[in-house]
Order: structure tokens, then sequence, then C-alpha cells
């Protein structure tokens, strides 16, 4: 026994089986995140169920459980079905539990319908009418009545992204133009400028007011074209819902389609997912606005921490003379990556919101007060506050990159007459370059992954505009964004409706992973040709 | 006794003239009188951390020749060397006394330009250290920072100093390849050709064989017949042979006191002192 102990074997075994247990955790986790959230978008059948009373229920089945008995635990055979039912104005809720004991019968029946709107979630039922301009097309849910909504739907889906587009691209304009136009004005009287100007100005406004008429007569005409077809519904219980066809996202006949048309289903609604805007308070539709967010504010925190962190490290590393100084001030870099990250959040909301950005606004936009423009949270602020929640990781991976140049680069550089600063930047920072982009990886992979801090410096639920657009400066680095992080914790605990928004969040979780995988095996794959080319350090 | 501390500021204003692309020889190669001492060591004590490493060095070495500084390991003969291009100015707690005049410059003097003086006196390293760049930024590199920008010009200085280090016509077809796909011996030679790409009027050679194989030892010792035309050598060596096959002059050190110096001929056939009789006869060191 003392000498299997000696021997190292159950050392081995230990050691063997602590990686086993990592891998199986962190496995376990991307699997269950991957087939809750992959799941979710995949159109199942609709069970049309007769129950015991005679009443009917009808709806996807999302889950299966043991009732449990008290007093009799894990003894229980009887199972109960979660009914996905949708109609939430008819029902009051997507879900009901159905004892399976309760059902008599079981349908899978074809022409059930599956809507999927973009107000009040999906409703399931059989088509009684689709009608055009106040008469009926077709009746009944048959494939006649199904065939002649398809192109009606089309053509309101058509005419609905086209307000969207209207609504957003001059409709926006105009607003933010008018808004640009009454803050000049301000600005004039503010300065005490001359009053022609300000008849410039109101006269401009007055321009853009025109403008503001006719595209929004635009508006109101094509809204009433497209609300000019409906459909009529039949409920399982029979009752009969009239909804426009302009507030269908999509229809689909689920019992009626293949394997391949599933596919097709669930790749469409995927796509929508990663590249649509979010619907219903976030619990449908697409998170596109969430993964720019987080994106864009990886960057804007790259560009930011970089330059200093490596900077920092270079005065640290190679200028400051190593004593008892330099050693507190390292020991305190490396403690500041361990300080709970919504402390940074608060001195983000101070420092940068208030302080700083409170100063930008009585500097530079004195006109738009009290509303802040900088002085609220904004991406840049956010990204900004991570910067400093990161920067002691880059400080510590360059100063490590610096530390694993060779004495003899430095000397053989040194010898032939340069300088140290020439030897610096010509020899020793190209040699440090894949130490200091180790740190850029783990600085992006740990700020992809923060949402306290984002929370109080410029996270919202839902943004309105991105903070890339189109309109002059098209840069707009004062606004709030969304962010994957943030809108998972929103849609998992802030929905009004939290069992529909589970699937969500796990989708959500899924997208975040691969975002945050993404943009570090890009920064790896830079870092590998980085350090083939000066292959003598090793990092 | 002069405290040496890196001139921080005057390196940082250290305006290096342009390398002209082709400078005379510093002296004919032919007929050097033997009292033309390029290298004027007087009195240099050294202290590493208050340990003494050199001790009261007195030493002249002659111009374009070779003079090989042998002595056990710790003698002090790699800190007389880096002594000759101020590299010991980069080690925190170095303290020394004493003068070396170089081409009659006291390069101590707190107005020398440390670029410059090293610009001057080239070094080789024991371990080859090619800069994780081509071949041709290698050799380059040195112009580059003393200023040459134009390309022809530096190609060629390129070609120059590789055909002085014996490395052209191996390198000829790659010198956009990284210059460590080198082998260790063409890395050598390769540092002989950067160091010799600045134009210096001394070399100095730190065990530049020691991790070398005897076919490329040799080939680097040959080195030193057609280099000492035009430059003044001077080479750390572990290796008895190789002081004596290849070098004019010979300097024994031991624990940082000069022993005897001479032309290596009188030393190894017929030394006055019996420390170095007995070092080169392999009772020590």
């Amino acid at each position: 026994m003392k000498k299997l102990f000696r021997s190292g074997e159950p050392f081995i075994w230990l050691t063997g089986g602590a990686l086993g247990g990592s891998l199986i955790m962190i496995l376990g986790l991307i699997l269950l995140i991957a087939v809750n959230g992959l799941g979710f978008f995949w159109p199942s059948d609709v069970a049309l169920l007769t129950l015991a009373d005679g009443s009917k229920a009808m709806g996807q089945i999302w889950n299966r459980e043991a009732i449990p008995t008290p007093g009799e635990a894990e003894r229980s055979v009887e199972h109960r079905l979660q009914i996905h039912v949708g109609n939430r104005e008819l029902y009051g809720q997507d879900f009901r539990w159905i004892d399976e004991a309760r059902i008599e019968r079981r349908e899978w029946p074809e022409q059930t319908v599956l809507l999927e709107r973009r107000e009040w979630g999906s409703f399931y039922g059989f088509i009684r009418e689709v009608r055009t301009e106040g008469r009926a097309v077709a009746q009944g849910s048959s494939d006649e009545a199904w065939n002649a909504m398809l192109p009606l739907l089309d053509r309101a889906r058509a005419l609905w992204n086209e307000v969207r587009a209207l609504e957003k691209g001059p409709m926006g304009e105009i607003y933010r133009r008018q808004e640009r136009n009454r803050l000049a004005v301000r600005r004039v009287r503010l300065r005490h400028g001359s009053e022609e100007e300000i008849q410039r100005l109101l006269k401009e406004s007055e321009a853009w007011g025109d403008k503001y008429r006719r595209v929004s007569e635009e508006i109101g005409r094509l809204r009433s074209e497209m609300n000019r077809s409906a459909v009529i519904l039949e409920t399982a219980q029979g009752e009969t819902k009239e909804i426009p066809l302009s507030m269908i996202v999509r229809a689909i006949r689920p019992n009626a389609l293949g394997v391949l048309g599933k596919c097709r289903v669930y790749a469409q609604r995927l796509w929508e997912f990663a590249s649509g805007d979010p619907r219903e308070s976030n619990t449908e539709g697409g998170i596109f606005p969430a993964i720019f967010g987080t994106v864009m504010m990886v960057f804007i925190m790259t560009l930011a921490v970089v330059p200093l962190g490596v900077l920092a490290a270079l005065y640290l590393r190679e200028y400051a003379k190593q004593g008892l100084l330099v050693r507190i001030v390292r020991i305190a870099v490396n403690n500041l990556a361990g300080v709970p990250s919504i402390v940074f959040g608060v001195f983000g909301l101070g420092f940068f919101i208030y302080l700083i950005g409170g100063s930008i606004d009585r500097l530079f936009f004195p006109e738009a007060l009290p509303t802040p423009t900088y002085g609220t949270g904004g991406i840049l602020w956010a990204s900004l506050t991570l910067a400093l929640l990161t920067v002691p990781v880059v400080i510590v991976a360059t100063e490590e990159g610096l530390a694993a140049v060779p004495a003899e680069l430095r000397q053989g550089s040194l010898a032939l007459g340069a300088t140290k600063f020439e030897t610096l930047r010509r020899i020793v920072l190209p040699s440090a370059t894949p130490g200091i982009l180790t740190g850029m990886i783990l600085a992006m992979a740990r700020a992809a992954g923060e949402v306290a801090p984002l929370m109080i410096t410029g996270v919202v639920k839902l943004a309105p505009t991105l903070p890339v657009d189109g309109t002059f400066p098209y840069l707009h680095l004062e606004r709030k964004f969304m962010h994957l992080g943030f809108h998972i914790y929103d849609v998992g605990f802030q929905s009004p409706n939290v069992e529909a928004a589970r699937p969500m969040v796990y989708a959500t979780t899924l997208l975040l992973l691969v975002i945050v995988v993404g943009l570090n095996l890009a920064a790896i794959g830079l870092r590998n040709r980085l350090r083939r080319k000066y292959h003598s350090t090793a990092f | 006794m002069v405290k040496i501390k890196m001139p921080k500021v005057q390196e940082a204003l250290a305006v290096t003239p342009a390398l002209p692309p082709e400078r005379a020889a510093p002296s004919p190669a032919e007929g050097v009188p033997p009292s033309d001492f390029v290298i004027r060591i007087r009195n240099l004590n050294l202290w590493y951390d208050g340990t003494p490493a050199l001790h009261d060095v007195t030493l002249d070495l002659p111009r374009c020749k070779v003079t090989a500084f042998i002595g056990p390991s710790g003698c002090g003969k790699s800190t007389l060397l880096r002594c000759l291009n101020r590299l010991n100015d980069l080690i925190d707690g170095v303290r020394m006394s004493g003068s070396i005049h170089v081409s009659g410059q006291d390069i101590y003097d707190p107005f020398v330009d440390v670029t410059e003086l090293r610009k001057r006196v080239g070094m080789v390293f024991q371990k080859s250290n090619p800069f994780p760049k081509s071949i041709f930024e290698n050799v380059a590199y040195g112009p580059r920072i003393h200023g040459v920008r134009n390309r022809s010009d530096l190609d060629a200085i390129v070609q120059k100093s590789l055909e002085r280090a014996g490395l052209w016509n191996e390198a000829k077809d790659r010198l956009n390849r990284n210059a460590l796909e080198l082998s260790g011996g063409q890395q050598q030679r390769l540092c002989i050709a950067r160091a010799l790409a600045v134009d210096p009027e001394i070399l100095l050679m730190d065990e530049p064989c020691s991790a070398l194989d005897p076919v490329s030892t040799a080939h680097i010792e040959e080195l030193f017949f057609d280099l000492k035309t035009r430059y003044t050598i001077v080479l750390v060596t572990h290796n008895m042979q190789q002081a004596a096959r290849a070098s004019d002059r010979t300097a024994f050190l031991l624990q940082g006191r000069l022993v005897e110096v001479g032309s290596t001929r009188d030393m190894f056939t017929n030394p006055r002192k019996s420390e170095t009789q007995d070092y080169i006869t392999g009772r020590f060191g």
C-alpha cells in the first residue's frame, strides 16, 4: 500500500481525474446550453388534445414531468405535460399544465396553423376565413385558404418592412434634424447670437416639418393598405379571432411540414434570432442589437486598454528603477484584477459619467442641458470602465512578455549603438507582441462576459438605435447600447413572461458563448501568426 | 574614483551622424608598428555590488591585431571586454575606477556619446543572437539605426558585410528568410556581419565559438585572418588552442588581475609566470 503511494500512481489518477472532471463539467455546460438553446427554434408538431371533460387544448408540447405527490416522494408514476398554448390575449398565459390522465385523445391535425405575431406572442388555431378589403377570399381550414393567405401575407410583410424602413430612415433623420435645429436655436440664444440666425434655423425647422408631414402621410397610406387583409382563426375551444396579416411575422403549419420543411423554418428562425430586432420586451424576435453592442464594446475596450496597459507595463518593466515602490505598484496592479467588477462600475459612473461626461456636456453641449449628452451612460463610458477593469491583465501579460525577451537580443541591439528606446521599439516590443496579445485575449474574454459594471454605465434593455449608423458622425459613442450578458439577465429575470422567455435565455447564452469564443479564436489566430514570425520568444 | 551611471539624458539626446556608405579602413592594413595601440587601459578596477571583479588592469591593445583574453571562468575577461564598449553600464551596481582610451578618447568621460562609442566598438556574443527578423534586416539593423535610409546604400552595406563575414555565398539567395533558420555557425557569422555593418574599428568577440562545432569554429577562425587586416579584434576564449591558433597577442587574467601579456607565440612557448605556465598546460582552469 505504501509502495503504491510512493510510486505516484494514485497521484496520476488524481490529476487525471481532476482534469476529466473539469472537462466533463465544461462539456456538460455547453451541451446543456446548446440543447436548450438550439431546440427552441425547432418547429415541433402541434398537438390537439381532447380532455376528459370534453374541453380541448392545442399547442406544442414543451415538457413532460412526473407529478410530485406529497408524502410519496420519487414514487410518482403520473405525468403531466407542459403545453405551449399561445393565444395570450385569450388565455392570459402562454402555458398550460395538463395531467396525462385527463387526456382522452391526442390528434395532430395537418391544418393547424401556428402564427408568430409581432405582438401577443404565438397563436395556434385553424383558419376560418381569409379576407381582404372587407370581403372573404377563402373560407375553411382547407389548403385552399392557406394558399390564398400566403401571397397576401407576403404583401403585408413587404408593406410592413417598407413602413419600418421609412420610420427608421427618413423619419428618424427628420427627428434628428429637428432636434439638432432646436438645440442650435438654444445655443444661439445662450450665446445671445443674432436674431437672423434664429430665424434662419426656425425656417429650416419648418422645412423639415413639411417633410415630416409628407413622410407621415406616406406611412399612413402604407399602414392602411397593409391593414386591409386579415385572417380569422378559430382556436381549439372554438373562439374566433381576427388577426391583421401585417401583424404576422411568420405563419407555418408545423404538422404539414416534412423534416426538410421544418429544417427550413428552423434556419429561418435561427437567422431571425441572430439578425433581427427584439420584440415583445425582448422575449421574442432577434438579438442583433445586443450582439452588435457586445462586439463593439469589446472592440472599443480593446482599443483603449491595449495601448494603456502596454505603456504602463513598459514603464514598469523597462524604465522604472526596480525597488520597493515598483514592487508595491506591481502588487497593487495585480490586486486591482481581483476587485469586484461592480466597484469599477461605480467608479465609472462617478468618474467617467458624472465628472468627465458632465464636464463635456457643460463645455460642449450646454444647449441640451439639463438633458445629458455625454453625462449619462453610453458605450464609450462602459468600454472605458471595462478597460480599467482589464488593464491589470494586459499589464501583467505584457510584463511577462517583456521579461521573456532574451537579454542577448537587447544587448545585441545596444552593442550596435542603438539607444534603449530604439532597442525597445525595434527589438523588444516586436518580440513581446505575442505576450501582449495574450494579455489582449484575456482582457477581451473578461470584458465580453462582464455585466455588472455595464448596468450602471450605459447598458439598456432596449436601445432604439445602434451606436453606428448612417447619420453624421456615424459613430455615436454617447449612445446607450444593448449587451448580450445584460440581455440574458433581462430576459431571464425581468421579463413579464419568464416561462416563455426561458429558451431565449439559453439561446442568447449560447450566442454569447459563440461570440466570446469567436473573438478569442480571432485573437489567438492573430497571435499565432505573429508568434511564427518572431519565434525566438517562448510564449 | 568614478561612479558609473548610465547617462540617460545624454543617451536620449544622442545625435548619431549618418554613416557614410563607404568609409576608408581605419588604418592601412599592412605595416602597422606594434606601438600603435588603439586601446589603452590604465589601472582599471571594477566592482559588482562591492565585489571586486577587476583589479588594477593596465593593458594596451595594438591596432589591426587579434588579442586574446584567456583565463579560467570568472577571472574577469568578459567583464574587461564589456568595459571596452561600456556594456557594463547596463548592470546595476557596477562601480569602476581607472581609465580606458579608445583611439585617444577617454570612453568613460561623461560627455562621451555611448551609442557612437558602441558603433566604433562592435561586439559579437558567446551565444549567437540574431534578431527574429530576416537576414537582410539583421545586417541592416545597425546602419538603419544610424540613419541610413537609402535602399541601395543598405543593399551595398549588407552585401559587403556578409562578404566580409564569409556568409554572402550561403545567404545571398535567402536574404529575406528569417535569420533563425540559419545553422548555429551561420548565425554567428551573421552576428559578425551585423557588427561589421556599422563599420566599427574594433570587434569584441566574447567566446564566439564556444557553442559551435569544430567545422564552424574553423570557419570563424579563418575569418579572423581576413578581418584583422581592417579591424582590431579582441577575443575572449576558453580554448587554449584557439588562442594559440588565431591570436597575435594574448593576455592572461586570473582572479581579476592581469598576470601576463605578450605575443601569443612567446606566451605559449615560453611563459614568464608560473601561473600562466600552469594554466596553459592545463594544470587548473
